[in-house]
C-alpha cells in the first residue's frame, strides 16, 4: 500500500469555548479524487483551513507523504505541495488571463537589475497549459473577466497544478456553476488526478461528488461519520448521512426522491 | 492534421472595435486628436501653433504630467492622494525655506525636501494601510495640514505668503538646472542665428532666438512617463500595481507584497509632487504659499480622461499624459483663441463627466459584468 500523500489524524480545532472539529480523520492517495461532503456548518470551510496552513490544529496529526509537519501558514503548505482553490477564486477580472496565472511569480527576462516580465514565455505556456486543461483561449491577453465561472475555475486549477501541487484542495469548485460548466470542472478534477495529484474535492452536491469521486468522506457537526469507496456506497446513503439523519429520509419519501 | 486551433463556440468573438475600446488610452487618444483639431481651426493662425506657442502649452501640459504620472500609479494601485497640490506648494516652501532663510546649498535643499515629501507619502500610506479607512479621508486630511502647514510656516519665518530670493541661490549650483533650466540652448542659440527660428529684432536681447531652450520640466514629464509606463506594463512590479489595485485579497493570497506596494506608490506620487514644487519655486525664483491649489483634482480628471477606473487596477500612464496634454492645450488654448478663461471650468467638469461614464462602459466590455 503506498502512503497517503496528504493525512489528517484525529484533527480537533477549538476556537474558544466552541469545538469546531472534533476528531477528523481523512488522507488523499497521488492520483485520487477524495470528495468531503457536508452540509453547511458541518466544518468543512475549518477542516480546509487546517489542511491549508491557515488554522494550526487544536490536537490531532498531519502528514504529508508520511512525514508529521506542523503548519503555520498557507505559505508553508503552499511549498509542501498543498494548494487551496477557494471559490472566490483569487483571480483579478480586469487582468489578463496570463497576468492572472503568473501573479505573484512571474517570469523575468533582462540583465542586471534591469528586468522585466518576459511575456514571450508567460503566455506560451500559459496557453499550453490552459489547452491541456481543454480551454482554447483566444489570446493570452484576454481579460479573466470574459471568461466564464467554470473556465475561471479552471485557469486556478491549471496554475496550481504548474506551480508543483501535490495536493488541490477545491473549495466546493461547482457550487456556484451552471450544468455545462459544472461538466468542464469536472472533466478538470480528471485531468488533474490523472497527472498523479491527489485531489481534495470539498462539495456539498452529491452527484458531482459520485460523478468524480473515488472515495467519500462525509463530514457532519465536526465530526467523520466514515469514509466509504466508490462503489459501496450510494448516492441516498451519502445524502442521508450529509443531512445526519431521519427528517430527510421522511422527506426524501413525501418528495419522490427529488433531493 | 486538421486545425484545432477552434475558439470556444460560447465566446462571442469580439469585433476590432470592441477590441481597441479595451485598450484604457483609446478615449484620450480620440480626445486629443480632437482639442488639436478644434484648435488648429480655431487658432490655427495665431501664435499657439508656432514654436514658442508650443512650448508655452508644452510647458503647462507638462506640470500636468509630473503628478498625473505619480497619480495614475497610485489610482491603479487602488488608492487617491488628495494631499498632491498642497504638497506641490508645502514641497516649494519647504525648498525656500532652506535655501532663503537656512541658507543651505540649494543642491542639498532639493534633496531634503525630495526626503521630506518622501516621508509624508509614507506616512500617508502606511496610515490608510494599518487603518484600513478610505485614502479619500486621510489625504483629504493632510491635504489641510500640509496646506495650512504651508502658509504658517511662510509667514513665521518669512512675514509674508511669498519667499523670493530662490533664483539669486540657484544660480551657478550644481544641480538646480536640472529643475528650472532650459536644455539645448546651443542648439537654439544655433537655429537663431541660422534663421531657421524666429530671433527677437530689437532691445536688449536682439539676435537671439525667442525659444531659447526646452524646458527642463518638459523633459522630466516625457521620462516619467517613459519610465512610469514600462514599469507599469512590462515589469513584475507593475504586475503588482494592477493586482494591489484590481483585488488586494486575491493578489495577498498569491503573494503579493499588496501593503508594500501601495505605500511605496503614495511616495512616488509625493515624490512627482516634489518635483513640480521645486522646478516652480527655481523656475519663478520664488516659493508661495497658494501653489498647486486644486492640482490634486486636475490631476484625478488628467488620469480618469487617461482612461483609468475610480476603483482602481486598471489605467495608463500614456493614457494619464494624453489626458494632461488635453488639459494643457485647452487651458492655454482658450487663451490664444481670447475665450473667456472661466469657461475652462466647465470644460474640466464636462470632459470629467464624459470620461467616468465611458470608462464605466469599458470596465463592463472587459469583466462581462451587465
Amino acid at each position: 500500500m503506498t502512503t497517503p500523500i496528504l493525512e489528517m489524524i484525529d484533527i480537533q480545532k477549538h476556537f474558544g469555548r466552541i469545538i469546531a472539529l472534533s476528531g477528523v480523520s481523512f488522507s488523499v492517495m497521488p492520483g485520487e479524487c477524495h470528495c468531503l461532503l457536508g452540509d453547511n456548518g458541518a466544518g468543512k470551510s475549518t477542516f480546509i483551513k487546517t489542511m491549508s496552513g491557515a488554522h494550526t490544529p487544536t490536537g490531532g496529526e498531519m502528514r504529508v507523504a508520511g512525514d508529521t509537519v506542523h503548519f503555520t501558514s498557507p505559505r508553508e503548505a503552499l511549498a509542501a505541495g498543498i494548494a487551496t482553490v477557494y471559490q472566490d477564486l483569487a483571480m483579478i477580472p480586469l487582468m489578463s488571463v496570463s497576468r492572472n496565472f503568473w501573479l505573484g511569480r512571474e517570469p523575468e527576462a533582462g540583465f542586471g537589475p534591469l528586468r522585466w516580465l518576459d511575456f514571450k514565455k508567460a503566455d506560451a505556456i500559459t496557453l499550453e497549459q490552459m489547452k491541456q486543461m481543454g480551454i482554447n483561449l483566444r489570446e493570452p491577453g484576454q481579460a479573466v473577466g470574459t471568461l466564464s465561472g467554470g473556465e475561471r475555475q479552471t485557469v486556478a486549477i491549471a496554475r496550481a497544478v504548474y506551480f508543483g501541487a501535490k495536493v488541490l484542495i477545491l473549495d466546493e469548485p461547482t457550487s456556484a456553476l451552471g450544468v455545462r460548466q459544472t461538466a468542464n470542472v469536472l472533466t478538470t478534477i480528471d485531468r488533474v488526478r490523472k497527472k498523479g495529484i491527489g485531489v481534495v474535492f470539498i462539495t456539498h452536491n452529491v452527484r458531482h461528488a459520485m460523478a468524480v469521486g473515488d472515495r467519500f468522506t462525509v463530514l457532519n457537526r465536526g465530526k467523520t461519520l466514515g469514509t466509504a469507496d466508490r462503489g459501496h456506497i450510494s448516492s441516498e446513503e451519502l445524502q442521508s448521512l450529509m443531512a445526519g439523519g431521519q427528517e430527510l429520509a421522511q422527506l426524501e419519501a413525501s418528495l419522490g426522491k427529488t433531493i | 492534421m486538421t486545425s484545432t486551433t477552434s475558439t470556444d463556440e460560447r465566446l462571442k468573438r469580439n469585433s476590432l472595435l470592441r477590441r481597441a475600446l479595451v485598450r484604457p488610452e483609446l478615449g484620450a487618444i480620440g480626445g486629443t486628436a480632437a482639442v488639436f483639431a478644434f484648435f488648429l481651426i480655431l487658432a490655427g493662425g495665431t501664435q499657439m501653433f508656432a514654436l514658442d506657442g508650443v512650448i508655452n502649452w508644452g510647458t503647462v501640459s507638462a506640470q500636468f504630467i509630473v503628478l498625473a504620472v505619480g497619480v495614475s500609479l497610485l489610482m491603479i494601485a487602488g488608492e487617491f492622494d488628495l494631499s498632491l497640490g498642497s504638497m506641490v506648494g508645502f514641497s516649494g516652501m519647504v525648498f525656500g525655506l532652506l535655501v532663503v532663510h537656512v541658507g543651505i546649498p540649494v543642491w542639498l535643499a532639493i534633496l531634503l525636501t525630495f526626503v521630506v515629501c518622501a516621508l509624508i507619502g509614507t506616512i500617508n500610506g502606511v496610515l490608510v494601510i494599518r487603518t484600513g479607512l478610505p485614502s479619500f479621508v486621510v489625504t483629504l486630511a493632510f491635504m489641510f495640514i500640509l496646506r495650512g502647514a504651508t502658509i504658517w510656516s511662510a509667514i513665521t519665518f518669512n512675514k509674508q505668503p511669498v519667499v523670493s530670493g530662490i533664483g539669486d541661490a540657484a544660480a551657478g549650483d550644481p544641480i538646480a538646472w536640472l529643475f528650472g533650466g532650459k536644455a539645448f540652448t546651443g542648439l537654439f542659440t544655433w537655429l537663431g542665428q541660422q534663421g531657421i527660428i524666429e530671433t527677437y529684432t530689437r532691445g536688449t536681447r536682439a539676435g537671439q532666438p525667442i525659444v531659447d531652450g526646452i524646458p527642463m520640466l518638459i523633459l522630466w514629464a516625457i521620462g516619467l512617463v517613459i519610465v512610469g509606463q514600462w514599469v507599469l506594463t512590462r515589469t513584475k512590479f507593475g504586475n503588482w500595481i494592477y493586482a494591489a489595485g484590481g483585488d488586494p485579497q486575491a493578489a495577498r493570497n498569491v503573494g503579493v507584497p499588496v501593503a508594500r506596494v501601495k505605500v511605496l506608490m503614495f511616495i512616488v506620487a509625493a515624490i512627482c509632487a516634489a518635483l513640480l514644487g521645486i522646478s516652480q519655486a527655481i523656475e519663478f525664483g520664488s516659493a508661495a504659499s497658494d501653489r498647486g491649489i486644486m492640482k490634486e483634482f486636475e490631476a484625478i480628471i488628467c488620469v480618469v480622461i487617461g482612461g483609468a477606473l475610480l476603483t482602481g487596477g486598471y489605467g495608463s500612464v500614456v493614457g494619464a499624459a494624453l489626458g494632461a496634454i488635453i488639459f494643457g492645450v485647452v487651458q492655454q488654448g482658450l487663451f490664444f483663441t481670447n475665450v473667456e478663461s472661466s469657461l475652462f471650468r466647465v470644460f474640466l467638469g464636462t470632459i470629467l463627466l464624459g470620461a467616468v461614464v465611458a470608462n464605466t462602459y469599458i470596465r463592463r466590455s472587459i469583466t462581462g459584468e451587465r
